[in-house]
């Protein structure tokens, strides 16, 4: 029911039942927050978002507090704005004077908020926090030193990913974000998605950040070079440089990718065409077969650690097929490095994704041959980001370019791999046709595209067969899946989990810092993609009929479960 | 003393995760010390990530991670004994013994517990070693306190 209230001595209209912040924000009256997340229950951690109501003595947190009729709101009166101010204050006094040393420099929220409420001396002093670095993952590093307890990592970790690694430990001055028994995040339950990095207002939770790798590489003369960027990248970095979010500038980055001196620039697009060659056959086979059903997607790397953690009675339901990126690196590695007269030792294998889990990934046991790995850096969109402008490339004067052969060209099915849904989607488009041998007569499957954490569906791709499939946007939504087929549940063929709500587009990779818009953008530009272009299956890919032809003959064929397909293990961590 | 966790846990069998603390103290009380094996079958049992345990545990201050030493040291930090000094002792035992409260030297020898009163408080400031009492200890005498423990164990 819509009332009435009065902010700042102006008339607004509210809605019974929301809360002061959710008026405010919808009439354009910005009111500063740090523990607040949209779509999470207040947590009223931080106090910042603090506002007067006229004849109320004590000042409320708007984000929790509802709005009544008739209410009377200040969100700038002096006792605010000095509350907000000496709760800024208080952050900073025990906070280590780091900024120029700190990777979040520029993009760091407790820095914009101590700059807009003009803290220019210390007026607090408090004991600096003294806490250790957890270096001990391979996508993550803590530093709680830098941590203010907003608490937004531990809620994401448990409510959106249903993971729980990290909790608040101790109390007073004391507590800090841990994991239990305070021991490394790599013996945690981890899943390195890195969400938590994502809702991090400062530095205190950042990837392994590994440019310097990259720099180190590209001055290896005696290596060549090679580089694969994952599908979602060319739509996820525009706004960066200035272009509208969502904007494609797969062309540029080509371009950026071999001035910066790497030698060969793939698209992990065509190494997701080769995962539905595979993944598509390996459905068929185990539907008619009588295999292990459903199947679930193996591309997301964190969803196939918590499966051998939290549930490794479905080890089996995984796919065998590697992820994207370990088939290209694996096809780099040897396809490619025969056809190009080059020993796979002698090259270095880059990958560019928008995903944290992935440097775990790569480093997995089996991702590789005789010591020879598939990938041997991986690194994010933002450290991407990071290398374009340390090497002076300015994308507004570049001209586009193309990737290289034997991995050059790419379906659109591949393209989509990048948002929720898009694996199901292309994997669909070909069993279809693999099955009936027909292609379908409209290749948008609209059931299973949107943001929903969790869509189902029911396919029908010939008189005797239906598929059902179900597709997980956002880690926590798979657990209520998992116990419904425990307990029965038999309609369902093929599942796609991704653990980024929204699938790789809002991976925790991508940059920081950005809103629903942008990732809706990079969401449409990928679906643009596939209505423009014509090769909208992967079994249309050229060079991939090539290399099947040439190389592995046909998918799971003895080459390519050696090459293209890996196993899985129950892992024992700290749940 | 004496019984195992599992037999611990079967008491818990039809509890939900209210029962948590409780449960946790029952452990400690026979283990000494909540073991990372003890929050790993809790959570189990609960349904509790673990995380979530240790960060209930660790918010107490009853609960410790690591089994005592071979002679305990509970330094009371009640407030007689504050208005005495205790506080003193306590940062001066913890300098001596080179650990913190709650945690226990690596040879094994000495752990330090904070407690409330232990109604002693005509002695104050008191410690209590493996049940003997040491009354109106300062920042000296603890030291000599602690190397009379040490005498005996060369
Ligand atoms: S690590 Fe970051 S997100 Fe987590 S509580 Fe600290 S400041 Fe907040
Ligand atoms: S959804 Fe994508 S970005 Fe997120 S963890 Fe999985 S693979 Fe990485
Ligand atoms: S944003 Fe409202 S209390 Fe933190």
């Amino acid at each position: 029911m819509s009332i009435q209230i009065e902010v700042n001595g102006k008339k607004l209209e509210a809605f019974e039942g929301e809360t002061i912040l959710t008026a405010l924000k919808r009439n354009g009256i910005r009111v500063p927050t740090l523990c607040h997340m949209n779509d999470f229950i207040p947590s009223g951690a931080c106090r910042l978002c603090v506002v007067e109501i006229v004849g109320n003595p004590r000042l409320v947190s708007s984000c929790s507090f509802p709005v009544s009729d008739g209410m009377k709101i200040l969100t700038n009166s002096p006792r605010v704005i000095e509350s907000r101010k000496t709760i800024i204050e208080l952050l900073l006094s025990n906070h280590p004077d780091d900024c120029l040393y700190c990777i979040r420099n520029n993009n760091c929220e407790l820095q914009s908020l101590a700059k807009e409420y003009h803290v220019i001396e210390r007026r607090i002093h408090g004991n600096k926090n003294s806490f250790k670095l957890d270096h001990s993952s391979t996508s993550i590093v803590r530093d709680p030193e830098k941590c203010i307890l907003c608490g937004r990592c531990v809620r994401v970790c448990e409510e959106t990913i249903g993971v729980s690694a990290i909790e608040y430990i101790n109390r007073g001055s004391k507590t800090l974000i841990g994991t239990t028994m305070q021991k490394g995040l790599n013996t945690s339950s981890c899943v390195n998605c890195g969400q938590c990095i994502m809702v991090c207002p400062t530095g205190a939770l950042t990837e392994k950040n590994q440019t310097h790798m990259v720099q180190d590489a590209l001055q290896q003369k005696d290596k060549t070079l090679v580089v694969q960027y994952a599908p979602s990248i060319s739509v996820s970095i525009a706004e960066e440089f200035g272009m509208a979010p969502g904007t494609d500038i797969n062309g540029l980055l080509n371009a950026a990718l071999r001035k910066m001196g790497f030698k060969y620039v793939f698209d992990t697009t065509f190494g997701a065409d080769l995962t539905i060659m595979e993944e598509a056959s390996e459905l068929i086979q185990r539907i008619t077969e009588g295999k292990t059903l459903p199947m679930f997607t193996s591309c997301c790397p964190a969803w196939v650690k918590y499966i051998e953690e939290f549930a490794p009675d479905f080890i089996d339901n995984l796919s065998t097929c590697k992820s994207p990126q370990q088939m290209t690196g694996a096809v780099i590695k040897s396809y490619f490095a025969e056809q190009s007269n080059l020993k796979p030792e002698d090259i270095i294998s880059v990958s560019i994704m928008p995903c944290t889990a992935k440097k775990f990934e790569m480093q997995r046991e089996t991702m590789g041959r005789n010591g020879v790995k598939d990938v041997d850096i991986a690194i994010t969109t933002r450290e991407l980001i990071e290398l374009i402008h340390l090497h002076g490339i300015d994308m507004k004067t570049i001209q586009p370019e193309i990737t290289d052969s034997p991995m050059g060209v790419r379906s659109s099915a591949g393209k989509i791999f990048g948002a929720t849904g898009g694996v199901m989607e292309a994997a669909l488009r070909t069993a279809y046709k693999k099955i009936t041998g027909e292609e379908l007569v409209d290749f948008k499957i609209n059931a299973v595209r949107g943001f929903e954490g969790r869509k189902e569906a029911k396919i029908k791709i010939n008189d005797d067969l239906e598929v059902g499939v179900a597709v997980i946007s956002g880690l926590g939504n798979v657990r209520a899946l998992l116990d419904e087929i425990r307990n029965g549940k038999n309609d369902v063929h093929f599942i796609e989990v991704m653990t980024c709500p929204g699938g790789c587009v809002a991976g925790g990779g991508q940059r920081i810092g950005v809103d629903r818009s942008f990732i809706e953008a990079r969401t449409k530009s990928l679906y643009d993609i596939d209505d423009r272009e014509t090769i909208k299956v992967s079994h249309k890919n050229p060079e991939i009929i090539e290399l099947y032809d040439n190389y592995f003959g046909h998918p799971l064929s003895h080459k390519s479960h050696e090459l293209l397909h890996t196993c899985y293990m129950e892992r024992d961590v700290l749940l | 003393m004496g019984k195992s966790i599992e037999s611990i846990l079967k008491k818990y069998d039809n509890c939900s995760r209210d029962s948590l603390i409780s449960l946790l103290q029952e452990i400690q009380e026979n283990e000494g010390f909540l073991s990372e094996e003890a929050i790993v079958k809790t959570g189990k049992k609960l349904k509790i990530p673990t995380s979530k345990i240790y960060g209930v545990a660790t918010f107490y201050n009853q609960f410790r991670f690591e089994p005592t030493g071979k002679y305990h040291v509970m330094v009371c930090r009640g407030t007689a004994c504050h208005v005495l000094g205790s506080l003193t002792v306590l940062q001066e035992l913890e300098k001596v013994l080179k650990i913190k409260a709650g945690q226990t030297t690596r040879d094994g020898l000495f752990s330090i517990e904070v407690v409330a009163c232990m109604g002693a408080c005509g002695l104050a400031p008191v410690i209590n070693i493996n049940g003997s009492f040491y009354a109106n200890v300062t920042a000296e005498s603890i030291k000599e306190i602690i190397e009379s423990y040490r005498k005996k164990e060369e």
